[in-house]
């Protein structure tokens, strides 16, 4: 993928090794169907899902700084809204239910964060959750959302011009595909707006809000925006969902999953973009390791425990995320203490 | 609705509330105090449930039996399994981004729920209530209450009041509430901080874990019931204001009787009425009920 290349050019050398490793990636996961099974397609399509997923709550986390418990309520928004706007019986277009599907994520966004900003802290963490909740309810206990069994998406949406169907959505490769560039245009779109104007009064507002608003930057609308931004594209990840397993349940709601992907991005180290990356990959693999019986034996029943026991292991060994791994290692050769710059804000 | 009704009703949201209350009062000691999100305290609440299953067999056989005698023997080790969790997993987390904790929390919950798992099953169980709390005591003309229940709020007041004595009239109490203020500086007038500390996690854990054994004959004891707790608990100590004592137990009742009455009331929307009822208090209220 060009993401990173293109990148490179406006990148100090220290920058360099890192727009090196997601260039390495992205080819990575460009070169992996044409080695991978069925199986193995299918499980990296829905990590990919969960990486853009996890890509638009850093920007609220890692970025803003502001802890939102609440972001399963937009990616299940955007999963919903494809299946309640497709036609029952036909395919429906990419061209609007997309659209639809982040449109729908963003404006539920532009309501919870227009009214969640203004708590701080703790509190923000749990009104978000309030909201979610007040969605999970909805969507579980009326019929607007067909319950707890969920919906099922009887034909997939088509990218079609004119009549000529212009990919198969079916197709698992082609769906790998896509995913895949949404991955890709998701990293670079952040990428870009971290480095604009915008992007440096989020991180402003992370260090210290306070001094931004002393600075004459009214701090609300950029935290709303970014809010809203960062809906729209749990929205897209709730599309590719959706699309992908042609099913929705209120599952896609819950607060576990909010927790899930909160539980990513710290994994994976806050304040990178990577990180987002990394901890999804990383907490989606080790669940597939310790779920797999072919190493655990019977014992894969219980694969929660190895699991916890990793995370907590990370905790202790990597206060920085995944993303510190390098460091670390580059610390103990030299001798010297971890190098600083990895941003671990103050956190306000 | 008639009286009888309405009285049972009541009867039930306070229970719950005091309940609530219990759980979530370690849960704002440990946040507001100490400054650690921990997720893992649903989780006590879980062992103390199947505690009051598993224990009972060997207590009966150590001791000779007893419903009290599970329970001190339950917080006694409740008591010791916080001393060592505090040592082990958070005396490092402090100084750390509240972050860090919640992850290393969530890596607590997946652990226990799955010794859990190991050592007792994956089976719903029931616990009886001691035999000389089963009887129900009559309500109106046809309905009766559980004495079990109102044995429940009675556990609970009493704990709420030795908690309150405890904070304000006790020198304990008084270098708790200092080092939540300011922990450097008690640490400077020559308290042992990290004592302290333990001691105040031991306390919210073992309160946790008697909430649980309390509560299993009422809400029989079953795996993830952990989760749960935990949330409505969180939505109890925001709602309260974090870290107040006070704030907790009125936001507990409150949402005792929200979601009892809620459940009679309007049975499709019960489940949302407790979140509705927090964005409502903290849009008004931006910093909970009683700001510690």
């Amino acid at each position: 993928m060009s993401a990173g290349a293109r990148s490179s050019g406006l990148l100090a050398p220290a920058e360099r090794g890192k727009a090196l490793f997601v260039v390495l990636a992205f080819a990575a996961l460009a070169l992996y169907p044409l080695a991978a099974g069925q199986f193995g397609i299918d499980l990296v399509t829905k990590i990919m899902i969960y990486a853009i997923f996890a890509l638009s709550l850093e920007l609220l986390v890692g970025t803003t700084g502001l802890v939102c418990f609440g972001h399963a309520a937009l990616f299940g928004i955007g999963a919903y809204a494809v299946v309640k706007l497709s036609p029952e019986y036909e395919a429906g277009s990419v061209w609007w239910l997309l659209p639809a599907s982040i449109g729908a994520a963003s404006l539920y966004a532009l309501f919870m964060g227009s009214l969640s900003l203004r708590t701080r802290g703790a509190y923000f963490i749990m009104v978000t959750l309030a909201f979610a909740q007040m969605a999970y309810y909805v969507v579980h206990d009326t019929p607007l959302g067909g319950g707890t069994d969920g919906i099922y998406l009887n034909v997939k949406p088509v990218v079609a011009v004119g009549g000529r169907t212009l990919l198969d959505l079916d197709d698992p490769k082609t769906f790998y595909g896509v995913t895949l560039a949404c991955l890709a245009l998701v990293f670079v779109f952040l990428a870009v707006l971290l480095r604009s104007r915008f992007g440096r009064a989020l991180a402003g507002i992370k260090v210290n809000e306070q001094r931004m608003r002393a600075t004459g930057f009214e701090t609300y609308p950029y935290k709303l925006a970014a809010f809203v931004v960062s809906g729209a594209l749990a929205g897209l990840a709730g599309f590719l969902f959706a699309v992908k397993d042609a099913y929705v349940n209120p599952e896609l709601l819950s607060w576990h999953l909010s927790g899930s992907v909160l539980i990513m991005i710290i994994l994976g180290g806050l304040g990178h973009l990577r990180g987002a990356l990394i901890g999804a990959f990383a907490f989606a693999l080790l669940q597939e390791f310790f779920k797999s019986e072919a190493i655990w034996g019977a014992f894969a029943k219980h694969w929660h425990l190895g699991l916890g026991l990793t995370i907590i292991a990370c905790v202790a060994l990597l206060p920085r995320g995944l993303v510190d791994v390098p460091g670390q290692w580059r610390a103990r050769l030299t001798g010297r203490g971890a190098p600083g710059g990895a941003g671990s804000g103050a956190g306000a | 609705m008639d009286l009888a009704t309405f009285l049972i009703q009541c009867l039930n949201s306070l229970q719950y509330g005091l309940l609530l209350f219990l759980v979530a009062s370690g849960l704002t000691l440990i946040f507001g105090i100490m400054g650690v999100i921990n997720l893992a305290h649903g989780s006590f609440y879980m062992i103390g449930a199947y505690m009051a299953f598993a224990l009972a067999p060997v207590v009966e056989a150590a001791f000779g039996g007893g419903f009290f005698a599970t329970m001190v023997v339950g917080v006694v080790l409740a008591v010791i399994l916080g001393y060592v969790l505090e040592w082990a997993f958070f005396s490092f987390l402090y100084e750390r981004e509240h972050l860090q904790q919640v992850l290393m929390t969530y890596g607590l919950i997946l652990v226990f729920e799955e010794l859990r798992s190991l050592i007792v099953g994956d089976d719903v169980h029931g616990v009886k209530p001691p035999e000389f709390l089963s009887g129900t005591i009559p309500l109106g003309e046809v309905m009766t209450y559980p004495v079990y229940r109102l044995f429940i709020s009675g556990v609970c007041l009493l704990l709420a009041a030795g908690m309150w004595f405890v904070f304000t009239r006790t020198r304990l109490g008084m270098m708790i509430r200092a080092g939540a203020s300011n922990r450097e500086m008690v640490q400077s007038l020559g308290v042992d901080i990290k004592f302290l500390y333990r001691v105040v996690f031991a306390a919210g854990v073992a309160i946790a874990v008697l909430a649980g054994m309390v509560a299993a004959p009422v809400s029989s004891v079953y795996p993830n019931m952990g989760g749960q707790v935990l949330i409505i608990c969180f939505v109890v100590v925001v709602i309260g204001g974090i870290g107040s004592i006070r704030g907790a137990l009125l936001a507990a009742l409150l949402i005792g009787v929200v979601d009892t009455f809620g459940k009679v009331v309007f049975p499709q929307a019960a489940g949302v009425l407790v979140y509705v009822l927090m964005a409502l208090i903290l849009l008004w209220k931006p910093d909970g009920l009683f700001k510690a």
